[in-house]
């Protein structure tokens, strides 16, 4: 797999040819694995994502701790904002939907964990489903997806615990941000200026969950991941570049979060956690799951 | 090298791909060294696993995990009252295991019938696990493949007639690694198979005079 978008992008316009395909014949050539059974295998988690989706939807789940569920459904049925009616809205409300089921001990697709897991497919599905995208579409979508979090897990980390936040639903931006300015036309270079500009959206973000659960703030960092994923398919594919190359934003991410302190990578020992709400309602909760 | 299936994936039942997905894969792992759901088990968890372990439905994943449960099985929610039905004596206790151990270690001690193994493990992120340790002997098994691990005798051949006996049992060896600590000690066997070596191939590797022991693990990863 690519170690550097950089020779990613570079390949891809050498060869005339989307990140989708270097990623899946990448793939294919370093697990011996023939590309159609990858396919097969990205098609089945595609499945899952929308089958989670489709459950958070309803409404009617919590969390072992109480403490989140039920607001995927407010944004789908609850009163208009400045986005009613725009696939923006509709994208926020599958990143909840996604976590709220994940929190709940339902299945989901870890993409690139299970505490970022909301972001990815509710941006892909979502602008797939506003634009009519067949799911093939949305498979090359996760191929690139996954050549970006390849990179990501080879340059910075994929895990909270290591990184913050930022290295999971910020890292969940960035791959949802490249495939889908890719998925909606956009070239490999403005997938690369996406990715950046999603990245540099989450520079610094911790990881800082209420009682060291994936419930709060997390299943909300994903709605707001999914946002600033928009934000940066938008401006990519109006043609905006973001002067630090992706690589190095990366580079960035990882070095912000060696340099972080412990107290803010999962640990639920400062940030919001820390707060004094925070540590009442994880105590109170903590107490109830174990009566439960 | 990673794979875009590692990051697209997997596939798991919530909420954290360390405290839940990993912490099913050692279940798992815990259930091969006794050959099948172990009847009575003490699960000591250690760190981040006994501090959270509960909200992040670690219990559950552990309990699902030795009853046979894979890490996307929705069965993993109530496998507490699957255990308690099914009559199973599972204990859970929140332990230190070593200052510098890693912070979702567990040690699993697990009795079927006549058999009985320890087993110490850990959740290192992104559903990854790594066996430390099996009845007191360093190892490292990640499930990633199929594994055997053998504690022998230092004597001539014993590789060939390993490889011998996977060899009659069409099982092919990926990986394989061996390490004594002197001449003449005991030796350390990890092999890493592509094909699932049956209970008969453990059986068979137990059964030669200068093999101390011999455990079988399962792939659990995806």
């Amino acid at each position: 797999m690519y170690r550097t978008l950089a020779e990613a992008i570079a390949d891809a316009e050498a060869y005339e040819m989307p990140l989708s395909e270097l990623a899946l014949q990448a793939e294919a050539r370093d697990q011996g694995r023939p590309v159609a059974e990858i396919r097969d295998a990205l098609g089945r988690a595609l499945e899952v994502m929308r089958g989670a989706i489709a459950q958070g939807m309803t409404g009617d789940l919590r969390s072992n701790s109480g403490l989140v569920g039920g607001d995927a459904a407010k944004l789908r049925t609850g009163p208009a904002g400045p986005l009613a009616d725009t696939p923006f809205r509709d994208v926020l409300a599958r990143a909840l939907a996604v976590q709220e089921v994940n929190a709940a001990m339902g299945v989901i697709v870890a993409a690139p964990t299970a505490g970022g897991a909301g972001v990815l497919p509710a941006v892909l599905t979502g602008l797939a489903a506003a634009r009519a995208i067949p799911d093939d579409r949305v498979i090359d979508a996760l191929a690139t997806a996954g050549l970006i979090g390849a990179v990501v897990a080879e340059r910075a980390s994929l895990s909270g615990a290591e990184g913050g936040c930022q290295a999971e639903t910020g890292a969940a931006a960035g791959m949802a941000a490249g495939a889908a300015t890719e998925m909606l036309g956009g070239s490999p270079r403005q997938a690369g200026h996406a990715v950046a500009l999603a990245q540099q959206g989450t520079l610094g973000l911790v990881c800082d969950p209420l009682g060291g659960l994936v419930e709060l703030p997390c299943v909300f960092r994903n709605a707001t991941g999914a946002a600033i994923a928009l934000a940066a398919i938008e401006m990519a594919l109006a043609g905006i570049e973001f002067a630090i190359p992706a690589d190095e934003v990366i580079d960035t991410m990882g070095e912000i979060g060696r340099a972080m302190d412990v107290r803010y990578r999962e640990t639920a020992g400062g940030g919001l956690a820390a707060t004094p709400t925070g540590r009442r309602l994880a105590k109170e909760r903590l107490v109830q799951i174990k009566r439960s | 090298m990673v794979s875009i299936l590692d990051i697209i994936g997997p596939v798991m039942v919530g909420p954290s791909s360390s405290h839940t997905a990993g912490a099913c894969r050692l279940g798992l792992l815990a259930r091969c060294l006794v050959g099948g759901t172990p009847q009575r088990a003490k699960i000591e968890l250690h760190g981040s696993f006994a501090r959270t372990g509960e909200g992040h439905g670690t219990d559950k994943a552990i309990v699902g995990g030795l009853m046979g449960f894979r890490p996307d099985d929705e069965r993993l929610r109530e496998a507490l009252d699957i255990m308690e039905r099914e009559g199973l004596d599972y204990d859970f206790e929140k332990t230190t295991i070593a200052d510098d151990a890693h912070p979702n270690t567990v040690r699993i001690t697990v009795e079927r019938g006549d058999r009985h193994a320890v087993m110490v493990g850990a959740s290192l992120g992104a559903g990854r696990v790594l066996v430390s340790e099996i009845d007191g002997y360093p190892v490292e098994i990640t499930g990633n493949l199929h594994t055997i691990a053998i504690v022998a005798e230092d004597v001539k051949g014993s590789i060939a007639r390993i490889a011998g006996i996977l060899a009659d049992n069409s099982v092919n060896i990926a990986t394989l690694r061996l390490t004594r600590k002197q001449r003449g000690g005991d030796a350390f066997m990890v092999i890493e198979t592509d094909e699932q070596p049956g209970e008969a191939v453990r059986d068979a590797i137990r059964a030669l005079p200068w093999v101390t022991w011999a455990f079988r693990l399962d792939k659990v990863s995806a």
